[in-house]
């Protein structure tokens, strides 16, 4: 068993499931609150409540698992 | 909304047939006064049953069901505490619950159940939700709705939200392992993580008083339909009986999965309406804790359950399909009212100030 105190899981085509003993720190440094003991952090990029999830994730259908294909890039020729 | 009084029994609602006139009568005396008449009653309730047109509609055996799990919870109906585990009211609760689930049990469409490992589960709940053709009650709330029928939505609401979590709360000792964990887990976070304010009925509470709502659990049950009574009574018979443990965690899971993104459009339809935080905080609370319980719910408890016991598997998806089929004829009665220009309630509520 890992000793460390707090664990991030990333749920299948969900969020980063953070658990135990953490701050959350926007860019200048400021603890951002977080009322509750697990909190889930938003990995698609369109949620309304940033960095947490708000679920719209599924209103886009993000996937995770398996991994999409990268859109809009263009593979590279043989 | 006036108590009344009868005899031992203080109630906030009335009866609505001759079932639960009977077990108003029976719970304003004491357990040891007319046994025989209790024993009637049960009997009574059985041929009732045997001829209800709807059990999941039938308004007198959905209050008197109602009543007899109120036992339980307490704070519905007071009364002698003795009457709780008196066995011909229990009897009364077991014919009610048996025709109720098999009418859910019949009336609900199961979807192909996937392999019982965490991963297949937790995604197959997910895509059983998002395939959900339910109305969109939130949607109606967010865009269009009236500041009555927002106020009767939390009227409605009230009947499970004041006592939020407990039906499901039950299930806790008949868990075991990671799924006991992740229920313990999510109930955690509903019960306020320790600070006795964020609970999540006391918040909705809040919500209730700055509508210039009774707070008091029951205060508006004379006035909610026999669904809204079914929808809380169908989590109370999932919760209360360990048998149907599979079928409370596939509810919850599906609830979580069906609550943070209509929870934004209820918080912006009440503040389309010009309600403050004061009425929005409970809808914008369940954004945020919606969305790590629905990852908890779906993967943690109901896809560890699965692995766990997989002969709890087909009743995991009939809780999840129960659930979701309850909230699309809850709310197919209230947007087909509103609709109408009628009141979702049995009585229209006075305009709001």
């Amino acid at each position: 068993m890992s000793k460390k105190t707090t664990t991030i899981t990333p749920y299948a085509n969900g969020p980063l499931v953070v658990r135990g003993d953490f701050d959350i720190v926007d860019s200048d440094g400021h603890v951002v609150p977080t009322p509750r003991s697990t909190v889930a952090l938003c990995r698609c990029g369109i949620s309304t409540i940033k960095p947490f999830c708000d679920g719209t994730h599924k209103a886009i259908k993000f996937q995770t698992d398996p991994p999409l294909e990268p859109v809009g890039v263009e593979a590279p020729r043989q | 909304m006036q108590r009344s009084r009868f005899g031992q029994l203080v109630s906030t609602f009335a009866s609505r047939g001759p079932r639960s006139d009977e077990l108003f009568d029976i719970l304003a005396s004491s357990p040891s006064e007319d046994p025989d008449g209790v024993t009637r009653f049960a009997r009574a309730v059985e041929m009732a049953v045997a001829t209800s047109e709807d059990i999941v509609v039938d308004d007198d055996l959905q209050l008197a069901l109602f009543m007899l799990y109120g036992l339980a919870y307490g704070g519905v109906i007071e009364t002698d505490e003795d009457w709780e585990w008196n066995p011909a009211l229990i009897a009364a609760r077991r014919s009610i619950e048996a025709a109720f689930e098999h009418a859910l049990r019949t009336r609900i469409v199961l979807p192909t159940l996937p392999q019982p490992t965490g991963a297949d589960v937790a995604a197959a709940l997910f895509l059983l939700a998002a395939e959900d053709t339910g109305p969109s009650l939130s949607r109606f709330i967010a865009r269009k709705a009236t500041r009555e029928q927002a106020i009767e939505l939390v009227i409605q609401r009230s009947i499970y939200t004041l006592k939020e979590a407990d039906t499901h709360s039950w299930a806790i000792p008949r868990l075991a392992g990671r799924s006991k964990a992740a229920l313990v887990e999510i109930q955690a976070d509903e019960y306020g993580g320790g600070r006795p304010e964020r609970v999540h009925a006391e918040i909705f509470a809040n919500t209730m008083r700055a509508l210039d709502l009774n707070s008091t659990y029951g205060a508006y049950v004379d006035l909610v339909p026999a669904i809204t009574l079914a929808s809380m009574n169908m989590m109370s018979m999932f919760g209360m009986n360990r048998r149907l443990r599979g079928a409370i965690v596939g509810h919850l899971a599906a609830f979580e999965m069906t609550s943070s993104i209509p929870n934004r459009f209820y918080g912006n339809g009440f503040r389309r309406l010009g309600f403050g935080n004061d009425v929005t905080l409970y809808f914008d609370e369940h954004v945020e804790a919606d969305a790590v319980h629905e990852q908890i719910a779906a993967r943690d408890l109901a896809g560890s359950l699965a692995e766990d016991h997989p002969g709890l598997l087909g009743d995991i998806f009939f809780g999840a399909a129960a659930c979701l089929a309850m909230d699309g004829w809850l709310g197919s009665h209230l947007l087909g009212a509103w609709e109408s220009g009628v009141s979702s309630l049995l009585q229209p509520i006075a305009p709001a100030k």
